[in-house]
């Protein structure tokens, strides 16, 4: 035997075993840290927030060019359901079973040519060629509340996504085949989960939601193992905890919701993650609740490493109806005053816009984008809106703009460094909001309150100068808007219009430029290159329409 | 860092590669189905932003809109329930509230306690009854002596209730509490009518007998700020409103050619449709201002007041609006 030959036969041997001690290809999480291209490899495409693709094959010139590729169609499991490639996973019995249809409301990841579609319950990969479904993993569920999936992340060669009751689950991104899956949330408290897992370096960040007044908190696990490395409560657990003076007691304060549900951004520069909160709880009734109520309706910033807090800033203060702050935040550099410096920016759903230092937390832009948000009375001096008490739910009615979906919601904004412009769907609207459990106690989860929807006051893509505040423009939309946002190095943003249109909008000014009727986008559009060509896709409902550049 | 020998590196890479094409191959076996067809238009799915949907909890095994444990529970011995309901009100509603909710004296809510939530016959809440509970922020509370067979009645009383809540978190409904949305000053809406609202509408035309026709001020309250009660004031569609008797109406004047008017169908950047008095449609598409297109929505007025209320106006008007039998 040569020395050669040995070698040879002791890598054979010990090659797979390295292979599954080291974990190899797939996608490297240093990836996430590239500007988004060819690839779309984490929720909001890279780190950002910003949903801007550097690929230009469709600019303003080109765009009419852009042609159908495929379209695929997605069908929902059920328990024991048949088919090849058809994986079933889960705790459940089927007895509380989910059914029903199909409606994309998350991010679709494309790595290694391959997209990872979902709904609740179901992931499916196809391959982005033709849109074929290669496998389909279906978890069966104990219950819960099936509203959405915001998608899968990817660490090396493993999926993970959350299930609606409340369940982490890791995947071989190839088969299909699951690794593991652990309890994330306590189903008895009903929380229930939707968020799409970020991973940051060696951490698996996820959040889940609850309408039952339980306590919000983001956790991080470990993409290999699954084993729980920190949790971060997004309200005071214990007397000594920071916030509790915004509360009228711990009781209140472990009871106070800011769910964190929509992915948030990451700065590799300072290692913090920065994530928007949900509404505190009981929501419409906050006579139970006197105080901010921090740290809900916030934009948090946690160390990835410790899940220690850095900064916050509360974006609502005291909610009183259902407005959560969970929007993704952008990451913005630009030069204020001659100054560089390094920013995020949120349009938040109660119709205000945010600017601050995102190293520091430190206050620099709010201003109302929500052209008929009614609600406030006013800024503190530190740049927190300060609710008017009147705007709450009382027994005769209070005329409250914007309405409970609020100006904008989970459907994620774009910012195109190019243009300099934050884009966002802008939906103005009255209610007629009525108190009608007027205990002092205050009522429970999103209960209390009777709302009567008074009419629309306007829906529009709207562009935002980060730095001051202020709308570059408006374009109308006559439909409603929705499913969020997409801004490209072509000087375009794709959207859906609300009228079943999907369209290519001229970056610099919102003109139309290319449009077609595939029905209203229930996610966000996405670009990715393949084969030398640039697609774009966006979902409507169960369905994904793959448009490429010729 | 090198903890393998020279030259591994190309055979790692050779086999890992190897490895990767196979498991591809393998990942991507069997036959690919046929292209979908292409699926309607899903109006109204790119919104879907607010978390609705939880249905009304209705108790049982079996039932497939039972979200949580706590609604998909068998339904208990009513006879345990009632003794637990007994129980609870001699020695727990105190502190706790009648309606589980929390008490005057300090007591949690039960309702969303998580120990209520994670009991399946007493076995968790009995040892807080027994041993009693002395939590950060809450008032301690004491033991109570009470044989196994109660613990468990109160248990199933517990959990009969919070069987009954609502979604979204919402508690049961309980007897609703009687409500007065009638707090305005009728003088003052009067006058309010007067200057703002008698260009267009009359006491004692198209809103004559309104109050009478409307039993129920809240009601009449969202209607009248929606646009949808009275007659519809000059130029405007028949009583009740609604897009059925009270439609938007548009013209289309195409560069040549007459033009077209009727019933709006859709409008939006590309494509405005016009649905005819006979029963036909027309469509035209739009280029920037090309054909001109004019809408009347007769809603519009009201929608475009809303911003300028203050809710004391509201309730002013309201107050008037009643007296209009």
């Amino acid at each position: 035997m040569t020395i050669r030959k040995f070698i040879l036969i002791c890598v054979m041997v010990i090659a797979p075993a390295l292979l599954g001690a080291q974990v190899q290809g797939g996608l490297d999480p240093a990836t996430l840290l590239k500007p988004l291209g060819n690839t779309w490899p984490t929720y909001s495409g890279d780190y950002t927030g910003r949903r801007f693709s550097s690929l230009k094959q469709a600019d303003r010139n080109t765009v009419k060019n852009l042609t159908l590729a495929w379209i695929g169609k997605v069908t929902a499991g059920t328990p024991g359901g048949r088919g090849a490639n058809f994986i079933e996973g889960g705790v459940g019995n089927g007895q509380f079973g989910a059914g029903g249809g199909v409606t994309i409301k998350g991010s679709i990841l494309m790595v290694d040519d391959h997209l990872y579609v979902t709904s609740p319950d179901n992931v499916w990969m196809l391959d982005a060629r033709d849109g074929h479904e290669i496998w389909h993993y279906y978890w069966k569920t104990r219950g819960s509340t099936h509203i959405a999936n915001r998608g899968v992340g990817i660490w090396h060669n493993y999926l993970y996504f959350e299930t609606p009751d409340d369940y982490l689950v890791s995947l071989d991104a190839r088969t299909g085949m699951e690794r593991w899956h652990v309890e994330i949330a306590d189903f008895n408290q009903q929380y229930f989960s939707t968020m799409a897992p970020i991973v940051v370096d060696n951490h698996l960040l996820v959040g889940t939601g609850n309408d039952i007044d339980s306590p919000g908190f983001l956790q991080s696990f470990d993409p290999e193992t699954g084993k729980l490395q920190w949790k971060f409560y997004t309200v005071p657990m214990n007397l000594d905890d920071p916030g509790i003076g915004t509360w009228p007691n711990l009781e209140a304060a472990r009871h106070g919701g800011g769910q964190v549900w929509v992915p948030g951004a990451y700065d590799p520069e300072t290692k913090l993650y920065i994530f928007g909160t949900g509404n505190p709880t009981p929501g419409y009734t906050g006579q139970g609740r006197p105080g901010d109520n921090l740290f809900t309706c916030s934009l948090i910033a946690v160390n990835v490493d410790t899940g220690k807090m850095a900064w916050y800033f509360q974006t609502s203060v005291h909610d009183t109806h259902d407005w959560d702050s969970a929007q993704t935040p952008v990451l913005i550099d630009a030069t204020i005053n001659g100054r560089p410096r390094k920013l995020v920016s949120t349009a938040a759903r109660n119709g205000y816009f945010f600017t601050l230092d995102r190293i520091t937390g430190a206050h620099i832009v709010t201003s109302k984008y929500g052209s008929t948000s009614n609600w406030a009375m006013g800024l503190r001096p530190n740049g927190v809106v300060e609710p008017d008490p009147g705007k709450e739910a009382t027994v005769p009615g209070s005329l409250v703009s914007p309405i409970e979906g609020g100006v904008t919601n989970w459907p994620p904004p774009a910012y195109s460094p190019d243009t300099g412009l934050f884009y966002v769907q802008e939906h103005n609207g009255f209610n007629m909001v009525y108190l009608t459990d007027p205990d002092p106690r205050g009522s429970m989860g999103l209960g209390g309150k009777q709302v009567s929807q008074l009419g629309s006051l306007g829906n529009y893509l709207t562009a935002i100068d980060p730095k001051t505040g202020k709308v570059a423009w408006r374009h109308e939309y006559t439909g409603g808007g929705g499913g969020g946002l997409l801004a490209t190095a072509g000087g375009l943003v794709f959207s859906g219009d609300g009228s079943g249109n999907f369209v290519a909008h001229d970056a610099s000014n919102g003109k139309p430029l290319w449009h077609t009727r595939i029905g209203n986008l229930s996610n966000a559009p996405q670009t990715y290159m393949l084969d030398g060509q640039q697609h774009v896709l966006a979902a409507v409902g169960d369905t994904i329409y793959d448009f490429v550049m010729y | 860092m090198r903890l393998l020998p020279r030259g591994f590196h190309w055979i790692a890479g050779t086999l890992i590669l190897l490895l990767w094409i196979a498991a591809g191959i393998a990942a991507q076996g069997g036959a690919p189905p046929l292209p979908a067809a292409p699926a309607a238009p899903a109006q109204g799915g790119g919104r879907g932003g607010n978390r609705g949907g939880a249905a009304p909890a209705t108790p049982g095994v079996g039932n497939p809109t039972a979200t949580f444990p706590a609604q998909q529970r068998p339904p208990g011995d009513p006879e345990v329930i009632a003794r637990g309901n007994g129980l609870y009100g001699a020695n727990c509603r105190l502190c706790h509230g009648a309606d589980l909710r929390g008490g005057d004296q300090g007591g949690p809510n039960l309702l969303r306690s998580a120990v209520v939530l994670a009991d399946q016959s007493g076995e968790l809440i009995g040892p807080v009854i027994l041993n009693g509970r002395s939590n950060p922020g809450v008032p301690p509370m004491p033991k109570f002596t009470l044989a196994a067979d109660d613990v468990r009645a109160l248990a199933e009383y517990l959990h009969s209730v919070a069987a009954t809540m609502q979604g979204q978190g919402g508690p049961p409904r309980g007897t609703p509490p009687v409500l007065n949305v009638l707090v305005g000053d009728a003088a003052a809406g009067e006058a309010y009518f007067a200057k703002n609202c008698s260009g267009c509408h009359s006491a004692t035309g198209d809103l004559a007998g309104i109050g009478a026709r409307n039993t129920n001020p809240m009601l009449l309250q969202n209607s009248w700020l929606g646009g949808q009660s009275g007659g519809g004031g000059r130029g405007g569609g028949g009583v009740g409103g609604g897009a059925a008797t009270n439609p938007v109406m548009v013209t289309v004047t195409p560069p040549s050619g007459p033009k077209v008017e009727g019933r709006l169908g859709r409008i939006d950047d590309f494509l405005v449709i016009v649905n005819l008095e006979d029963g036909s449609s027309r469509s035209f598409r739009r280029n920037g201002d090309v054909p001109k297109v004019e809408l009347r929505d007769p809603r519009e007025a009201h929608r475009k007041l809303l911003p300028t209320y203050t809710d004391k106006d509201i309730h002013d008007v309201t107050a008037y609006l009643v007296t209009l039998k």
